[in-house]
């Protein structure tokens, strides 16, 4: 790979040995891509610290989050002393809700492992968001901008909404590049790699939230890893059915960058989006593809729901104000847990506003910080699960093998108030 | 004994040998696999509960959750990761998890290893040369 003076300069350890383990690593992930160079970057999304499911044992082990960092962010066994980050850098989505440990089944070790990996990530300069997505609270990426981030539904959002350059990075990639600034050049930092591959003519109405998740799973589950071109959107979709669509489509497949026609800012036409090239593919999302793709979302057959999630990726404030509609002066079933989750910063203006105290008044939980899947929390005994989250439902039984339901907003308080799963798709 | 050998491009260096797992879906590594175990678990997944651990990996590539790389990262760690892996598509997930595993992984060959190799063939890969031999399952009756 080339590299410039700066980027030698870290090479040769200039800055330090952590650096240069973090320099080393670009390059031996540069060189596996068959990238040609570094590209600079000041906005980095990742994760930090030793608290996730499967870490945690191994983090216990090497001890000081200084080694923990080593290892898990810079593929360094050795242990070294971990510099404050040079670029801008946010912490995704973590392993618990620190306010509701206790009836998330995480153990106390876990929780103070939890809050030793807040402190370090901390003192090395994260901003401590700790959601799945940032661009809810504050990191809007500008068109044009590289990014180097983590968490899927983050990406393709970055990537197709808002016209920034990110591809999905992992642990390891982001922990480089939050003390490099640097990332390598490949993939959908490239203008050419950004053209669509598949076109896909809708032929029906997407509407509700719902209806932008099953088209982003159809979308996903058989264009893998291209570029879909969604053409023939009727209406204008807001933010929340954008950030499901892409959850979703990076779910049954590894989309990280869609089109829609006429919408997302690389789209203005069919043309565009395709840049003069050919659509390998020709797609069709009528209602039998709709109706595959609920299909496949719902891998529950008994009724009798005990555990509804809301909230993957983070609710917005938009979906709290609905929910909340929806469970003014209503009482959750006794043997139902309903857990809803947005991000911390939200959550303070969610008490403000009144919306935890309707979410607890109805015996639900408004957490942040975590998730199911992610953070493998959940109620005790729980067993069958109902989620508005394509998400969600396509992790939940892998991650949790928990049976799960996928429906509407309405559907799953609906089952949170029964304690029966009614969803359909209407 | 029938030996095929197929051409193409190191990931990450290295030599190692092993049976081969094959299969034409997609890995998602977070919330697909247990990497503690080795395990796949995608609940729709062709190889859902088979073990990868010290096979040779031969798969169309990544998809999912950014997660793909700490998860095989921790296989490595727990020693349940493949030996190596061979693979068509290339993205950012698949480097990367490629790198932290360590083992030897191979892209872009001649042929595509898919179709050439199966299960239970015995397959050696020596990224540095960028090349892979199979050596085909004796079946019965052949």
């Amino acid at each position: 790979m080339k590299l410039t003076d700066d980027e030698k300069a870290m090479l040769d350890g200039k800055e330090g040995t952590a650096v240069r383990k973090a320099m080393e690593l670009l390059i031996r992930y540069g060189e596996a891509l068959g990238a040609e160079r570094l590209v600079d970057t000041n906005n980095v999304c990742g994760t930090s610290g030793g608290s996730t499911p499967f870490l945690r044992q191994f983090a216990a082990k090497v001890g000081s989050m200084d080694a923990v960092f080593s290892e898990f962010n810079l593929d360094s066994a050795e242990a070294v002393e971990i510099p404050p980050v040079k670029a801008f850098s946010c912490h995704l989505i973590q392993s618990m809700d620190p306010a509701h440990w206790e009836i998330q089944g995480v153990e106390p070790e876990v929780y103070e492992l939890n809050s030793r990996s807040q402190l370090f990530s901390a003192r090395i300069g994260l901003q401590l968001m700790n959601t799945c997505a940032p661009y809810l609270v504050g990191n809007v990426p500008v068109k044009g901008e590289h990014c180097a981030w983590m968490e899927s539904s983050a990406v393709v959002y970055c990537n197709s909404v808002l016209g920034g350059r990110a591809n999905t990075e992992g642990r390891e990639s982001v922990g480089a590049a939050m003390l490099t600034g640097k990332i390598p050049y490949w993939g959908y930092h490239i203008d050419e790699n950004r053209l669509g591959t598949h076109l896909v003519n809708v032929e029906m109405d997407v509407e509700s939230v719902m209806d932008w998740g099953l088209l982003g799973y159809y979308a996903g589950e058989i264009v893998q890893e291209r570029i879909p071109v969604l053409q023939g959107v009727r209406g204008i979709p807001n933010l929340e059915k954008l950030k499901h669509c892409g959850a979703a489509a990076a779910s049954s497949g590894g989309v990280e960058l869609y089109h829609i026609v006429g919408i997302t800012p690389e789209a203005h036409t069919t043309e565009m989006a395709f840049g003069g090239k050919k659509s390998e593919a020709t797609l069709k999302y009528g209602k039998a593809e709709q109706k595959e793709a609920y299909r496949n979302l719902n891998s529950a057959e008994d009724e009798n729901v005990d555990f509804v999630v809301l909230g993957c990726p983070h609710y917005s404030l938009r979906q709290l104000w609905e929910v909340c509609k929806l469970l003014e002066g209503k009482r959750v079933r006794k043997d139902v847990s309903l857990w809803i989750f947005t991000p911390r910063a939200l959550k303070d203006v969610a008490d403000r506003n009144g919306y935890t105290e309707v979410i607890s008044r109805a015996g639900g939980f408004l957490m942040t910080d975590t998730c199911p899947a992610l953070g493998q929390v959940r109620p005790k005994n729980a067993r069958i699960a109902a989620t508005d989250s394509a998400k969600q439902a396509h992790y939940l039984p892998a991650i949790l093998g928990l049976q799960t339901w996928f429906g509407s907003q309405r559907d799953c308080i609906e089952a949170a108030l029964s304690g029966t799963w009614r969803g359909e798709l209407r | 004994m029938n030996k095929i050998v197929l051409r193409g491009r190191k990931v990450v260096g290295g030599c190692a040998e092993g049976e081969a797992l094959v299969t034409k879906d997609t890995i998602s590594g977070w919330g697909g696999v247990n990497p503690i175990q080795g395990v796949v678990t995608e609940r729709r997944h062709e190889l859902r509960g088979k073990s990868f651990k010290g096979k040779v990996l031969v798969f169309p590539g990544a998809k999912g959750s950014s997660g793909w790389s700490i998860t095989f990262h921790v296989a490595r760690l727990a020693g349940a990761a493949p030996a190596a892996m061979i693979f068509n598509d290339m993205t950012t997930k698949i480097a990367l998890g490629a790198v932290v595993i360590h083992s030897p992984a191979v892209t872009g060959l001649d042929r595509d290893p898919l179709e050439v190799i199966e299960t239970g063939d015995w397959v050696k890969v020596d990224a540095d040369r960028g090349v892979v031999e199979v050596t085909k399952q004796e079946k019965e009756g052949e």
